[in-house]
């Protein structure tokens, strides 16, 4: 993919330095404390350019860009750039989900039951996956959809990263569970594959970062949320409690949401990713909470607050992607969606 | 049955309030149910306990919806009565 167009100055200047190399570094650089400095607590979750922003960077780490040298990865003045962004959206994680981890905290259990009870308990936002089932028209799908692949198409790999950073039983369970989201070893069953054949069946582009350029700030942030927890070792914890939260809140939601697709007229093949979570997920969730988590904690490696702020973050930014969601169809209505670019 | 060196070939791990996890390093888990038999395909799976499943004999998350006698909840919030 290309380098996303630019959402404001401070995404402006870093495609500038990327594309084009280090004249405009310092005024980069100025904007980017400036804005870091001056956020208002928790907005940094809603603000479109430094999501993007922070999105294009940990790209590099991932797929990288067909228009900028892989060497940017790792350029002092893009690591230093990250660190300043980090800094602020860890901190409005860390404000948004404070109350939700200590709530968690104080159930009577092990961590996997604080981390169940928070998945069960958690009540910010709308409740996307009913309105799906229920409601929403073919094109509010296609718009849901076109959201969700921001993510879906590099579904796991994130977690990856964390692999190394693990040992003994935690390392065993996450691999056992990335072994299932890449397909057990079968080409054409990772399950961004089979998100990219919902994406085809839906007449949507499955190219990967096809969608970006409309990718809310909430979509941008969730992503970024496990480039963050999965790139720092010190942050392991929140990696695995985020994983933990995402598959306890999934199984059932997928069913809901693959029913949605069957009676919006898209097909059992569309539905086929959603239908695989089902199960998929209901022997994650197990596998996160129980033999990763639990593990973790048990052993002293990470603390139980660790793993409850990354589960609350996943809670708390999918709340706001279901609201953004929400709010964009209320605003608008399902015709102009139609004629909205896809 | 255990290998040579006393590990489980095959491991079930009950999840209090949830499923039976099943990992097994012999074969694919073939479970044999009223309907015929049902044979996995991914490397551990989720055996249904509570009986409430719609996808039997794989666990599908249903156990959570009605909670349950083990099910913990959050502590209410302090603004709340």
């Amino acid at each position: 993919m290309l380098l996303p167009r630019a959402r404001g100055p401070l995404s402006g200047l870093l495609r500038h330095l990327l594309l084009e190399g280090t004249e405009e570094l310092a005024e980069l650089d100025a904007t980017a404390r400036g804005r870091a400095a001056t956020m208002p607590a928790l907005s940094a979750l809603d603000d479109e350019d430094l999501q993007l922003s922070l999105w294009m960077i940990y790209e590099l780490s991932f797929r990288g860009f067909d228009d900028v040298d892989d060497r940017w990865e790792s350029a002092p003045e893009v690591a230093g750039l990250r660190a300043v962004l980090e800094r602020p959206f860890e901190q409005a994680l860390r404000d948004a989900t404070t109350s939700w981890t200590e709530r968690a905290l104080a159930v009577d259990g092990d961590v996997a039951d604080q981390v169940f009870a928070l998945a069960a308990g958690f009540d910010e936002g709308p409740d996307l996956s009913k309105f799906i089932r229920k409601e929403a028209t073919p094109d509010q799908v296609r718009h849901f959809l076109r959201q969700r692949s921001v993510y879906h198409l590099k579904e796991a790999d994130p977690h990856t990263f964390v692999i190394p950073r693990l040992t003994g039983p935690a390392k065993a369970h996450l691999v056992e569970l990335q072994y299932d989201e890449y397909g057990g070893g079968r080409s054409g069953f990772l399950h961004h594959e089979l998100f990219a054949t919902t994406l085809r069946q839906a007449a949507l582009d499955d190219t990967w970062g096809a969608y970006i350029d409309d990718a809310d700030a909430p979509t941008l942030a969730s992503s970024n949320a496990m480039s963050l927890f999965c790139l720092h070792r010190r942050l392991r914890g929140a990696a695995m409690g985020h994983l933990a939260a995402f598959e306890a809140t999934s199984s059932i939601p997928c069913r809901r949401i693959a029913a949605g697709l069957l009676r919006t007229g898209f097909g059992e093949d569309a539905a086929r990713y959603y239908d695989e979570h089902v199960e998929a997920d209901a022997v994650h969730e197990q596998l996160a909470a129980r033999e990763i988590c639990g593990t973790l904690v048990r052993t002293g490696d990470v603390t139980a607050r660790d793993v409850l702020f990354g589960a609350a973050a996943c809670l708390v930014l999918d709340a706001l992607q279901a609201t953004a969601l929400m709010a964009q169809w209320e605003d608008t209505g399902a015709s102009d969606l139609a004629e909205a670019p896809l | 049955m255990t290998d040579s060196i006393g590990t489980p070939a095959t491991e079930v791990v009950l999840c209090p309030g949830g499923p039976a996890l099943i990992r097994s390093d012999v074969a694919v888990v073939d479970v044999i149910v009223a309907e015929g038999q049902s044979v996995a395909r991914r490397p551990v799976v989720a055996l249904c306990r509570c009986g409430r499943t719609g996808r039997a004999p794989w666990c599908d998350g249903t156990h959570k919806l009605a909670g349950g006698p083990t099910a913990k909840t959050l502590p209410t919030r302090k603004d709340e009565p």
